[in-house]
This record gives structure tokens, C-alpha cells and sequence, in this order.
């Protein structure tokens, strides 16, 4: 799970989206459509939606704190998680199901991108890449386990037990048979990475990367 | 042997006007059309409200009580003098909040605080109904509702809350009059009854019915009454509202009023003694042929078998909102009943939250004081208030 915060608060009520991958996806949903956030938090994605896009939004969290605050903004959400209540959506029951920085935190990752490629005409993911840069030297020169701003916490008190890198996970989207309609690796100040660098390239500059996925089994969309 | 032995002549006043509250008679020209196949007319609807309705008729909130719950739920109790059930829930600045919403609650169809129930007079044959009134079911708990709702002028209500036996009226409610309910509020319910929990309620029925002072359920006739039946019916449903941990935590092995075993078959424990009170304090305020009809209601409930086995078919392009709420001790309906209907929600494309609260309480905690469910309701209110324009 990310660490950041999700939003800012105004000061006056109003919060603002400031997590750049939240941003990111936002970016990649068409308004008035139908959203399943998986492990949506205090609901700041969802919310954002409902208000600027007009869409339909609905959320899976964990913790009955998560969904006592989405309630609170008035979000259907149910308390539950992504590797026990996926399989009990419908077929393409969602325009858009979107799981932010929670993969690495699934116990069955690979079975978690299937089912959201199921529900959704589009599944939207994002996560912390393993071979970002800075990772790699930390493990290579300390011996350890890296620890970076994104990913604060020690291995041993962490919920992600999951980690990947960007080109693993491209080959995780090809073995589930997903199409890759987009896909944008951030640097660590945010800055989005030039889109015809090369896989290997987002994978050491990119501290996370957003995709966005469909179902190549449904054929075109 | 209970511990307090109950004289027949002050316990449980058959209902009359005095302790009812408001009383809506529906005449023989209005019948309830019963799922047993018969109409029941004339019949009678006990009720209470609170707050002030608005002038759009907007802001109603229809409150569905449990098995042995009443119309008494923000208000004391003229029988036993107690405060309403849910005051903790309904009342001036509660989660429900009777300064913002108008408050109703009904006494079910055969009950024994007011509306027609087993302990009313048949007009047939002017004595009371016994065993003669049809079987009640919950489908018909909530038509009775819908006729008191036309009548009081509201089309669509705010919000159906309720829990246990409430919460399976109000999913008939969102099942039956869709278009009728603006939000749900189903809590520690299920979409069916199980069979354990019929096998707990059997349990029950069978004690009533095995007290000689029962007399076939004509015991208002021969100035008796079910007592120990009825008491011992209470206790063992009792068991069933309470959590192992929470009976460990209230009781554990702790001997009651003395130091020692004495060796005897005396209310040794606390926990016997407390169940005793339960079952005596009961008896004091309900009728026994209304146990076996209000049990019965709840056996017969199986809401997806109405809609060709498949639950999700019973809220199929329903606007409602819905919130769900189940608590982790409650083995009575635990949180799997919930989440069959939260399923069965998600299925259908409706709106729904769910939320399962972490307490020892049990089953019961829905009517305690359980800050989580307070919150969670309050937010789900508001939220649903503000769409609403409330």
C-alpha cells in the first residue's frame, strides 16, 4: 500500500487530489462512466471522480476506518479485498475497475488482474516499480532491503509482499492475456517519462507506473 | 422452576388503546391480503411517530423492529415503563435524527403491542384468535406498513432501517415498493432465515407449546398462561443474541449470590441466574401465541425463492441505497448472510455500501452502543440526505 497521502485538505472542506499515480488514473477515465476502485482508502479517488467526471463510483477497502470515510462522502463501498471479493462482479459490470498501489499488497497478483480484466472493460493499475534506480542501488551497495520515500516501511512491517518491476509486470499483463492501451512510468519528482523510451529505460528511471488494460480475449472494445 | 414466579394477573396486558399509542383501524373494506391465501379484516396497526414531516413529504423514515421489538422505539414503553429500544439510534440529534426526519414505527401484524395479532379478537367468533389467525409472514408485515404509509399520505420514504427480523423487512420493502425507498438500512440480517436458526426458533415454539397452562393456545380463554414455556423460550433465543466472548466477559464461571457450589440445581451460576431474569422479565411483556407467529414469519422468509432462487433478481434495477451492516460476533446471522446480500446487490448494479464491525457484542449489538454503527449510520444519512435534499 502507498504511504503518501492521497489528498491535500484545502482548509476550506475541500480536499485536493495531490498523489501524482491518483492523478495519473483520473487522467485515463472517461466521464459518466461506471468505476470499481479496489482498495479505494478514504474514497479521494472515487470521490474526485463522482464530482469532476460524473461517474458512477463504487469501492472495495479493507479497513472498516476506509469505509466508514467513504460512507461518510456518501460512495458505496463495501469492506472487503481485492483477492476475495472480485469473483462476485458480473462480467463487465464496470467501464473501468482501477487498483492503486494495492497489487504488490494482493496475496494472488496474477489472479487479481484477471478478475479485474473480467468486470471491467478497462483495468487501470498502478505500482511501485521494484527496479527503479535508486532500489537497485540500495540493494546492490547496502545489501538490504530498500527503503525509498514511496515505500517507507521495513520488509518485516510491510503489506506488500508482492513487489515487481515494470517489465515483469508487462510480462505478468502478456501471460493474462490484457492489451496494453496505455501505460505511463513517473519519475520520482512525478514528471511522467517520455513515452517512446523503452521498456528497460521506464524500468530504471520509473519510480511507479500507471497502465491502463484491457481484455484482449473480448476482442476490440 | 424460574427464579421469580410470575402471577398470571399482572403479566402481559392483552392490548387495548391505553398502552398502543396511535391505533389505525383498516375496516373490513380494507383487508390485508395475506400470503397464507386469506384476506385478514378487520385488522389493526399500532404505530408510533416522531419528528415533523416536511412539507414535500420527503424526509420519512420508516423504523422496522426485531422479533420482540415495538412501535415503541424513540419513546418509553407503557407496559414495562422502559425507554424505547433504540433510543441510542432514533431520537433528537441521533443518527436518525427526529429533528431532521419524520419517525415511524409500527407494531407488526401479529404482534401483541396494539396491531392484530394472535391475542386480538376474531370477529368470527368473538373470542380471541389463538391458532385461528392466518400465519404471518414477513411480506406481510411490510404490506400492512405500505397501507399505514398510504395513509399517512407519504409515497416515498426517506429511509427503511432496521435489524435482525427489521433488517428482513426492509429488504422486502426495497424488494417489493422499489420505487418507494429512497434508502436502506438492513442491519445483522439475512435474505433468509437458516436452518439452524429455524432449528433455535422450533426450540422455542415447542416449549411454549409443551406448558399444559398453553391449552392447545386458548389460554386467554382459561385465564392461563404459557409462563414457563415462554420463559424458557426466551432464554434459549437469548443465547443465541449474546457472543461466547461476551458471555465470558459479562459472566464466566462466576457463582451467583454464594462462595461455593452448593451441589443443587439452584441458579448456581450467573449466567443461569441472568437467563431466569431474562425469561421472567419477558413474559411480562409479551403473549406466547404471538412468539409462535412472529418466529414463524421469520422461518418462513427466503427472499430469493420469491424471485426464481436468485437474490440478485429481487433488487434488479432498484435506485435504492443500501447499507449494509453486519458485526463479526453475531453467529446468529453472521457477516456471510451480509455479504450474500451485498452479492446479490453488487449483481443487480445497485448501490451499496457494507461494512462489518468489529465487536464481541453479538447479535444484539445492533441494538447497543456500538460508536462504529453510529457513525457508519450517520454518514450514510447524511449522504443520502444531501442527494436527497433534505
Amino acid at each position: 500500500m502507498s504511504e503518501y497521502p492521497a489528498t491535500r485538505n484545502q482548509g476550506n472542506g475541500e480536499t485536493l487530489l495531490t498523489r501524482v499515480d491518483l492523478l495519473v488514473i483520473a487522467g485515463m477515465i472517461a466521464p459518466n462512466t461506471r468505476v470499481l476502485d479496489v482498495g479505494c482508502g478514504d474514497g479521494s479517488l472515487l470521490k474526485h471522480l463522482a464530482e469532476t467526471k460524473n461517474v458512477d463510483a463504487r469501492g472495495i477497502e479493507l479497513s472498516q476506518k476506509g469505509v466508514n470515510d467513504c460512507v461518510e462522502k456518501g460512495l458505496s463501498v463495501i469492506q472487503g479485498d481485492a483477492d476475495m471479493d472480485l469473483f462476485d462482479y458480473p462480467d463487465k459490470s464496470f467501464d473501468y475497475v482501477v487498483l492503486s498501489q494495492t497489487l504488490q499488497a494482493t496475496r494472488k497478483p496474477k489472479a487479481v488482474l484477471e478478475q479485474m480484466l473480467r468486470i471491467g472493460k478497462y483495468s487501470i493499475v498502478s505500482f511501485p516499480n521494484f527496479g527503479h534506480w535508486k532500489l537497485r542501488f540500495q540493494l546492490m551497495f547496502t545489501g538490504r532491503m530498500p527503503m525509498t520515500g514511496i515505500l517507507s516501511n521495513p520488509w518485516y512491517d510491510t503489506a506488500n509482499i508482492h513487489f515487481c518491476t515494470i517489465r515483469d509486470f508487462v510480462e505478468l499483463s502478456d501471460i493474462v492475456q490484457a492489451r496494453i492501451d496505455k501505460a505511463i512510468a513517473l519519475k520520482g519528482n512525478g514528471s511522467p517519462l517520455g513515452f517512446t523510451a523503452p521498456w528497460r529505460v521506464w524500468n530504471f528511471f520509473g519510480e511507479q507506473a500507471v497502465f491502463l488494460l484491457s481484455d484482449r480475449k473480448a476482442g476490440d472494445i | 422452576m424460574l427464579a421469580t414466579p410470575v402471577n398470571a394477573a399482572t403479566v402481559y396486558p392483552a392490548p387495548d388503546r391505553s398502552t398502543a399509542g396511535h391505533v389505525l383501524e383498516f375496516p373490513v373494506s380494507q383487508p390485508l391480503a395475506l400470503d397464507a391465501g386469506v384476506p385478514l379484516s378487520p385488522f389493526s396497526i399500532a404505530y408510533q411517530t416522531y419528528g415533523a414531516l416536511n412539507a414535500d413529504k420527503s424526509n420519512a423514515v420508516l423504523i422496522c423492529h426485531a422479533l420482540t421489538g415495538d412501535q415503541f422505539v424513540a419513546s418509553s414503553n407503557p407496559v414495562t415503563g422502559r425507554p424505547g429500544w433504540w433510543t441510542t439510534m432514533v431520537g433528537p440529534g441521533r443518527p436518525i435524527d427526529t429533528n431532521r426526519f419524520f419517525v415511524i414505527c409500527s407494531n407488526v401484524v401479529g404482534g401483541c403491542m396494539g396491531s392484530t395479532g394472535p391475542a386480538s379478537t376474531n370477529p368470527a367468533t368473538g373470542k380471541p384468535y389463538g391458532l385461528e389467525l392466518p400465519v404471518i409472514t414477513i411480506r406481510d408485515m411490510v404490506r400492512a406498513q405500505a397501507m399505514l404509509v398510504d395513509h399517512l399520505g407519504i409515497d416515498k420514504l426517506f429511509c427503511v432501517a432496521g435489524g435482525s427480523m427489521g433488517g428482513m423487512q426492509v429488504l422486502q420493502w426495497a424488494a417489493m415498493y422499489p420505487e418507494r425507498v429512497f434508502s436502506a438500512l438492513p442491519l445483522a440480517t439475512g435474505a433468509r432465515h437458516s436452518s439452524q436458526n429455524i432449528a433455535f426458533h422450533e426450540v422455542g415454539r415447542q416449549a411454549i407449546m409443551a406448558d399444559p397452562d398453553w391449552c392447545a393456545g386458548r389460554y386467554l380463554e382459561n385465564g392461563s398462561r404459557p409462563m414457563k414455556g415462554l420463559s424458557v423460550a426466551r432464554m434459549a433465543a437469548h443465547i443465541t443474541y449474546m457472543s461466547d466472548e461476551a458471555l465470558h466477559r459479562k459472566f464466566g464461571r462466576k457463582l451467583q449470590d454464594r462462595a461455593a457450589p452448593t451441589f443443587s440445581f439452584d441458579a448456581e451460576f450467573q449466567i443461569e441466574s441472568y437467563l431466569r431474569h431474562q425469561g421472567t422479565s419477558f413474559v411480562e411483556r409479551f403473549d406466547a401465541n404471538s412468539y409462535l407467529y412472529v418466529t414463524r414469519a421469520m422461518d418462513y422468509f427466503d427472499l430469493a425463492a420469491d424471485y426464481g432462487g436468485l437474490l440478485a433478481q429481487a433488487f434488479m434495477k432498484s435506485n435504492t441505497r443500501f447499507c449494509v451492516v453486519s458485526f463479526t460476533s453475531d453467529w446468529l446471522f453472521p457477516t456471510s448472510d451480509s455479504r450474500a446480500i451485498v452479492h446479490a446487490l453488487n449483481a443487480s448494479g445497485a448501490s451499496v455500501s457494507f461494512v462489518e464491525i468489529e465487536t464481541d457484542k453479538g447479535h444484539d449489538a445492533f441494538l447497543l452502543d456500538v460508536p462504529e454503527l453510529f457513525s457508519t449510520t450517520r454518514g450514510f444519512i447524511d449522504a443520502a440526505a444531501k442527494v436527497r435534499g433534505i
